[in-house]
């Protein structure tokens, strides 16, 4: 079947949504130097090794099997009927992305957007995985939500898939919304890193017997703290560019869908460091950047939906929440997550989607949203744990004891980030 | 334990779509409540499979 056609592009809106899509790639590069950041600095370069083949990997698998589920909106689709609705649940686009070149502009600039999402998405469990998860899990992990997970949540959400019928087929709003990847890209990555965990467990030494969880800082908070500056300049070309390209924004609402980008991010880092030095007696940097970043994760989901007032409200719970469930998942679940993705992807972006359907005024929406958190959680979170489980016999996630001890780098890549420094002794291992 | 919550999860899932398909849109409170119980399921499914976790883990219950 063949879902109901999207508004044709401008030239102009073209131009825009290709320019701020050229950009997008400051938020991977971000996240990458984020995620190396919080990391040790012996597992630094296979940290950034590791996202650039995660990158890679995420590219070349949508290329080859997930661009061909996930589809463009007003493509053809697989679809079921249930109870007198169509449910389509399946995209069927071309294979390998044949005649991509000469499709609509629209069409080409989706798969684009695709493109740049999958990749963002598979960086998010490799920072949760750090100093043990192997590069060829990681890869794999990459290879399987490029080619399953993401395809079907990207169809349901940007595809004309069913969570984006819920408007027309069930009187819920427009449907389910998710204007820049808040499900597809952050809650999914963010799911995904709580399997990668789960599965791989903590750093050795993390939770000693019988005592507290070790604290095991970042290695590099130059690293963090500027990659979350990198972040907001990708963060504002996907918001924008998905404003155009997945809820139909008129380009004068762009201005102030960056306005809200800025604002929730904002909001949260405001939050969060007046948390963090009423609880530590100084501002936490590590857990600052956390919420800085939980604040554009929760505004990709609001940016272009609500007004700048509520994205500064949305931030500002987002970066509350965050150091309180940093240290919930830590102390009181036994979850070692170095990256904190868990809470800044997966509960940023809930927390943003759910907002959404707060603050967007359209009956019916708030119910669009709860239903797209039910399939995220019922349905993506055991699908995830299912496929990485089982990659976990074919390819076994966590590194052994001894390329824990001497470091990823030196395990992995034979040779360290930083040849010149002095190794210090880790007392976790004494 | 951890698989248990798990499989848990997708029964959530279900029940918020039944939801939807049994209540018309003119009865949002039913539908809504459905949907909200739904998720309420999938949430004793992820606490089930955090505990199942932390048992693996040789810690103490929530």
């Amino acid at each position: 079947m063949m879902a109901g056609s999207p508004p044709v592009l401008t030239e102009t809106t073209v131009v825009l949504v290709l320019v701020a899509l050229l950009l997008a790639p400051l938020a991977i590069a971000g996240l990458a130097l984020v995620n190396a950041g919080l990391g040790r600095s012996r597992s630094a370069a296979q940290s950034l090794l590791g996202s650039l083949a995660l990158v890679a990997v995420a590219a070349i698998v949508f290329a080859l099997v997930g661009a061909t589920f996930a589809g463009t909106s007003g493509g053809a689709s697989h679809a079921f009927s249930l109870a007198g609705k169509p449910w389509n649940w399946l995209g069927a686009g071309p294979a390998f992305l044949s005649g991509l070149n000469s499709a609509p502009a629209r069409a080409q600039l989706e798969v684009l957007f695709e493109f740049l999402a999958v990749a963002l998405a598979a960086l998010i469990p490799w920072g949760s995985g750090a100093d043990r998860l192997r590069l060829a899990a990681g890869c794999a992990v990459a290879a399987v939500m490029a080619a399953i997970a993401f395809p079907l949540l990207v169809h349901w959400t940007w595809g004309g898939g069913w969570l984006a019928q819920l408007g027309v087929n069930f009187s819920l709003g427009a449907g389910f919304v998710d204007p820049a990847g808040a499900a597809t890209v952050h809650v999914l990555g963010g799911l995904s890193a709580l399997v990668v965990v789960w599965i791989a467990g903590p750093r050795k030494g993390k939770f000693p017997q019988g005592g507290f969880a070790t604290a095991m800082p970042g290695h590099n908070a130059i690293y963090i703290l500027f990659g979350c500056l990198l972040a907001l300049a990708g963060w504002l070309a996907f918001n924008v560019a998905g404003a155009l390209l997945w809820v139909h924004a008129p380009l004068s609402a762009l201005p102030g869908a960056a306005i809200d980008t800025l604002l929730s991010a904002s909001g949260a880092l405001a939050a969060t460091f007046v948390i963090t030095r009423v609880r530590f007696g100084k501002p936490d940097a590590s857990l600052c950047a956390n919420g800085w970043l939980a604040g554009l994760v929760a505004s990709s989901a609001t940016a272009a939906v609500v007004s700048p007032i509520a994205a500064l409200f949305v931030g500002i719970v987002a970066g509350i929440l965050t150091p309180l469930l940093v240290e919930v998942l830590e102390l009181a679940v036994s979850i070692d997550d170095p990256s904190g993705a868990i809470t800044v992807h997966a509960a940023g972006g809930l927390w943003g989607l759910i907002a959404a359907g707060i603050f967007s005024g359209q009956a019916g929406q708030f119910l669009a949203q709860l239903v797209g958190i039910a399939a995220l959680l019922g349905l993506m979170l055991p699908l995830v744990y299912l496929l990485c489980w089982l990659l976990n016999r074919v390819v076994p996630f966590r590194v052994e004891s001894d390329g824990e001890r001497i470091g990823m780098d030196l395990h992995e890549l034979g040779g360290g980030a930083y040849p010149e420094f002095v190794i210090h002794r880790d007392d976790s291992y004494r | 334990m951890k698989f248990a919550g798990l499989l848990v999860m997708p029964a959530g899932f279900f029940l918020s779509i039944a939801a939807l398909v049994l209540f018309p849109a003119t009865n949002p409170a039913a539908r809504g409540g459905f949907v909200l119980c739904g998720l309420a399921v999938e949430a004793l499914g992820l606490v089930v499979a955090v505990r199942g976790h932390m048992e693996a883990q040789g810690k103490s219950a929530l």
